[in-house]
């Protein structure tokens, strides 16, 4: 595994460790794994599967705030860290064994291996992330055409591999070949010449990581086999720009999402993917669409969610995950028009509308506003904002809106991720509330 | 003109928002240089489609992403 600041061997592991003894000391136990090196936290999620009862892996850009409630969630006892002062603040952390080291030439035997419930981490409502419960199994439900690739294979990914999608890579990576993978805020030019060091040969990310190397003017630094994105929605433009820079390269779109799994892989250069993958009879991926949103049945699927999100997870009844992606029909071609329920995809990260209202809804003027999406061709879709003045003089005389705008987005900055804060906000006369008295949300 | 200084000043306002760091743009400079992320460059395309009323990315035309400040600029010159 080639990372930023070296070279790591996995397969070290098979007559070595990198928690050594200390391994023992966390059989059974609910695993919190704070370990921001990629290759460091790979290896230690390798010897803790058959060892902990439960592996709660967070991404590198979980905020140290939030590990406090992930950690009670899921009923964590021990941890796994960069150093204790990572796990300091968390209640209920017993144990907390530090990584970084290379592995130990200790021989550890897996005796009485169980299985592990391995716990991914994904967005939630109000910015506090949900907890998604998988198993190696539902894991590695979708590598089996993985195993049919020739090597040698050279896999790079911008993901992080902590989230389900860049997991997905270093799984494949393990099956037989090696791994770049990027650093948590690595620039782009530095990963593409790591992975043309390398010789990538398969290579991953979002349509927005793409966007980002084609104009760096760069994508002529690598020269892949195999070219995927998934994550968010591949349009058009973004496909046969790739198409352009590597013409030779198997061009190949996927849908995934923590909850649902891996659902199919597309490799036409089209964009959507081809109405026959509905509802075919016999497929082991199950695809159908129901009240306008694909539903997804696989053994890949999630288990559910961990805590109070539990009852929200969204299974159906018969047992399909419903992805909220609204799905159009056209000629034979199934194309994804966005989300239902308003969740915007900025370049991959999920934004739900109700938290940016809440914040611009604080300001003494606003009335009411309406967050939604608009299509961009850079990260995929930006936040815009819609407003509506308050009646009366609340605390003097209302600003200009040119003012009004500078304060509202001074305030979003203030307690919102930069992602988060609107592009534009307009200031509108009024929104469509329904009869029910709810916000309209138009879909997309 | 009128449309090289809009985006100018939109790059500058967009940077100063994001506390990003500008460097002086001329049409040499390579947009992955100029010290704005792709979130920047979104808040910008989205402000010109406000501003001009035109998004050359989604048109069927453009399948060239632009590399420089330059090409940047003629994109929204050719259909402005």
């Amino acid at each position: 595994m080639y990372g930023a600041h070296g070279t790591t061997d996995l397969a070290s592991l098979a007559h070595g460790s990198s928690l050594g003894e200390q391994l023992e000391e966390l059989r059974g136990r609910s695993v919190l794994l704070v370990v921001k090196d990629p290759a460091h936290a790979a290896l230690a999620l390798l010897e803790l599967d058959g060892v902990a009862a439960r592996l709660v892996i967070c991404p590198a850009d979980l905020r140290p705030e939030q590990l406090p409630a992930v950690a009670r969630t899921a009923a964590c006892d021990a941890a796994v860290a960069d150093s204790a002062a990572a796990v300091a603040g968390v209640e209920g952390i017993g144990r907390c064994v530090t990584v970084g080291a290379e592995p130990l030439p200790t021989r550890v035997g897996h005796a009485g291996a169980q299985d592990t419930e391995w716990i991914l981490l994904t967005s939630g409502t109000s910015g506090v992330p949900k907890l998604v419960r998988h198993d190696l199994a539902t894991l590695t439900y979708a590598l089996g055409d993985a195993r049919r690739e020739a090597p040698p294979i050279v896999w790079g990914t911008f993901y992080d591999i902590r989230r389900y999608g860049g997991l997905q890579i270093l799984l494949r990576a393990l099956l037989g070949g090696s791994l770049v993978s990027a650093d948590p805020g690595e620039a782009i030019l530095p990963f593409l010449e790591r992975a043309r060091a390398a010789r990538v040969t398969h290579i991953s990310g979002t349509p927005s990581h793409w966007r980002k190397v084609l104009m760096s003017g760069a994508a002529a630094t690598i020269a892949p086999h195999y070219v995927r994105l998934s994550g968010e929605i591949a349009d058009q433009p973004v496909l046969d720009a790739l198409r352009a820079a590597y013409p030779e390269a198997v061009l190949a779109h996927a849908f995934a999402s923590t909850e649902a799994g891996v659902a199919f892989e597309v490799r036409d250069g089209c964009a959507g993917f081809p109405a026959g993958l509905l509802d075919a009879p016999g497929a082991e991926t199950r695809l159908t669409v129901r009240d306008g949103t694909l539903r997804i049945r696989s053994r890949g699927n999630a288990h559910g969610y961990l805590g109070k999100d539990a009852a929200g997870f969204p299974r159906g009844p018969d047992g399909a995950i419903d992805t909220g992606d609204l799905i159009e029909q056209r000629s034979g071609r199934c194309y994804f028009l966005g989300r239902r329920g308003g969740v915007i995809n900025v370049g991959g990260l999920k934004v739900y509308p109700e938290e940016i209202e809440a914040v611009i809804n604080a300001h003494p003027w606003v009335r009411m506003s309406l967050v939604r999406s608009r299509r961009s061709p850079i990260t995929g879709a930006v936040v815009i904002a819609d407003v509506v003045l308050a009646d009366g003089t609340p605390g003097g005389a209302c600003p200009a809106p040119e003012e009004l705008t500078r304060q509202l987005l001074e305030g979003c900055r203030r307690s919102l991720a930069a992602y988060k804060v609107p592009a534009t906000i307009r200031v509108v006369p009024g929104l469509e509330v329904s009869a029910s008295g709810k916000l309209v949300r138009a879909n997309a | 003109m009128l449309v090289r200084s809009t985006i100018g000043s939109l790059f500058e306002q967009v940077a100063a928002e994001q506390e990003r760091k500008l460097v002086a743009l001329t049409d040499d400079t390579r947009l992955i240089d100029c010290g704005l992320d792709s979130l920047s460059f979104a808040i910008i395309v989205a402000r010109l489609e406000d501003h001009l009323g035109v998004d050359p990315f989604s048109s069927a035309a453009t399948t060239d992403f632009p590399v420089t400040f330059g090409d940047f600029v003629r994109l929204y010159e050719g259909i402005a």
